[in-house]
């Protein structure tokens, strides 16, 4: 399967996207509701986290990705790009950066980042968003897990259900299988067993036009069905709720499920997971170095809304800080129901 | 076309309320309160009231508890054996009345 961008197709378009999304109304603007809930013009927090997306290429090209990211995808970050980056998080004392692709292994700096993050402070809690099977893509990939534990990476992986038919329908023939090799590779040096301090986490998001169900009764199931037949083991699960853009919309479209879904987001909208969507205390960084307020307004194009500091090497702070969150009708994606982020849910 | 049953009605569930507020309002506190975690997890639940949705066969309760048992982690054959359960319940329940049908038979043959 081609990435929509190699397709040349209209989605591949973030303007084409954001005037898709504005142009329905399904009951009611995002900044409407975030003006009932007290919390427009959303301010953030503080900034916790620096997640940085190495770039679109990966060896997988999954069904529902934001980021349209697959082997056909040649947008990487640069080792300059990366040098601002460990500059802004040596500066200001970031305590989280989580990386993310594509898949990230694949950029030839990435080895040679994390290092360089592990050495400013051993405490920083690194986080890479693996896809598991680029662990068995190649040999120069086998060591990665001893990689991660020697840098005290917390591993964020996708499994988005514990069998193969679901697993495979999103993320291609043969993923759920390689997915489980790799769990046990991990497994096998410590990540993901109690006591060891090596943290292996699953992202669960739903195999189609649905809202995922309570976290936590997701989890006990998970971790019942992968100990018995897979003797897989893993800390957390984290649910999230896919967003309506790139290929996911691509999906809802084709298949005639967009404004039902459109429907249920706004009419699940929470207040409790708006006051604690994970742009207030996150920056996100693109393969280009410039920012935005998350994963998903980066696909959209829709940078920081902070004059100025645009860009990792423009970094300022205290702006940052004081910016105005820019959101848009995908935004209903992290406050349906009980919330979503990078870390799961959030109410 | 016209037809009894429109999906778009099951979103007007909750206006019910209009004609009469007090016992709408007791039922979906009564109905919310049932599906609960409890003794039975929401996920089991979930999928009892896809298999009573198809013994009652309530189009409405079938759209929407088969979403629910979805969104709660339910696979197909999950959700396909919780259906041969109303199934199964229906049909014996056809079937043990036979014996009220053999009982009769005994009494008038010779």
């Amino acid at each position: 399967m081609k990435s929509l961008k190699a397709q040349n197709h209209p989605l591949s378009s973030s303007k084409y996207e954001i005037e898709l999304l504005e142009s329905t109304d399904f009951g009611g603007t995002f900044e409407s509701k975030l003006e009932e809930s007290g919390l427009f013009p959303l301010k953030p927090t503080q900034i916790e986290i620096l997640q940085i997306n190495m770039g679109k290429m990966c060896n997988q090209v999954c069904k529902h990705c934001h980021v349209d990211a697959g082997p056909d995808r040649k947008e990487i970050m640069e080792r300059e790009v990366m040098n601002h980056c460990l500059k802004v998080i040596r500066e200001n004392k970031i305590r989280t950066v989580d990386l993310t692709g594509g898949a990230p292994e694949m950029n030839p700096h990435f080895r040679w980042f994390v290092s360089e993050i592990r050495a400013i402070d051993s405490e920083i809690n690194i986080i890479v968003r693996c896809n598991l099977t680029i662990i068995l893509a190649n040999p120069k990939y086998h060591d990665l897990p001893e990689f991660y534990k020697e840098n005290k990476i917390e591993v964020v992986s996708s499994l988005p259900y514990f069998n193969a038919a679901k697993t495979d329908a999103q993320r291609g023939d043969g993923v759920f299988e390689k997915s489980i090799k790799a769990l046990r590779m991990l497994n096998e040096i410590g990540y993901g067993i109690p006591g060891t301090g090596l943290v292996l986490n699953l992202v669960y998001n739903p195999s189609g036009a649905f809202l995922p169900g309570s976290q936590e009764g997701l989890e006990a199931e998970f971790k019942k069905k992968l100990s018995n037949q897979y003797a897989v083991e893993f800390n957390s699960l984290f649910t999230i709720t896919n967003i309506p853009i790139s290929r996911f919309l691509e999906y809802l479209q084709r298949s005639g499920n967009y404004e039902a879904y459109m429907e249920k987001l706004i009419s699940s909208y929470n207040p409790s997971a708006a006051s604690n969507v994970m742009c207030r205390s996150t920056v996100s960084v693109g393969w280009d170095g410039y920012l935005y307020d998350c994963d998903f307004n980066q696909m959209l194009e829709l940078k920081v809304n902070s004059p100025g500091s645009q860009h990792i090497k423009d970094w300022k702070q205290n702006a940052l800080k004081e910016r105005e969150i820019v959101v848009n009708q995908h935004c209903f994606g992290c406050t349906a129901g009980a919330g979503s982020s990078c870390g799961g849910a959030t109410a | 076309m016209k037809t009894y049953y429109n999906p778009e009605d099951l979103k007007k569930f909750g206006n019910i309320g209009d004609f009469q507020k007090s016992m709408a309002d007791k039922f979906f506190d009564y109905y919310g309160e049932v599906f609960k975690e409890g003794a039975l997890t929401a996920r089991e639940k979930s999928l009892i009231a896809l298999a009573v949705a198809h013994a009652v066969q309530c189009p409405y309760c079938i759209d929407a508890y088969t979403v629910d048992s979805m969104e709660k982690g339910c696979d197909e054959e999950q959700m396909m054996e919780a259906v041969h359960v109303a199934a199964a319940i229906r049909g014996g329940a056809s079937l043990v009345h036979s014996t009220q049908m053999m009982n009769k038979v005994k009494e008038i043959s010779m």
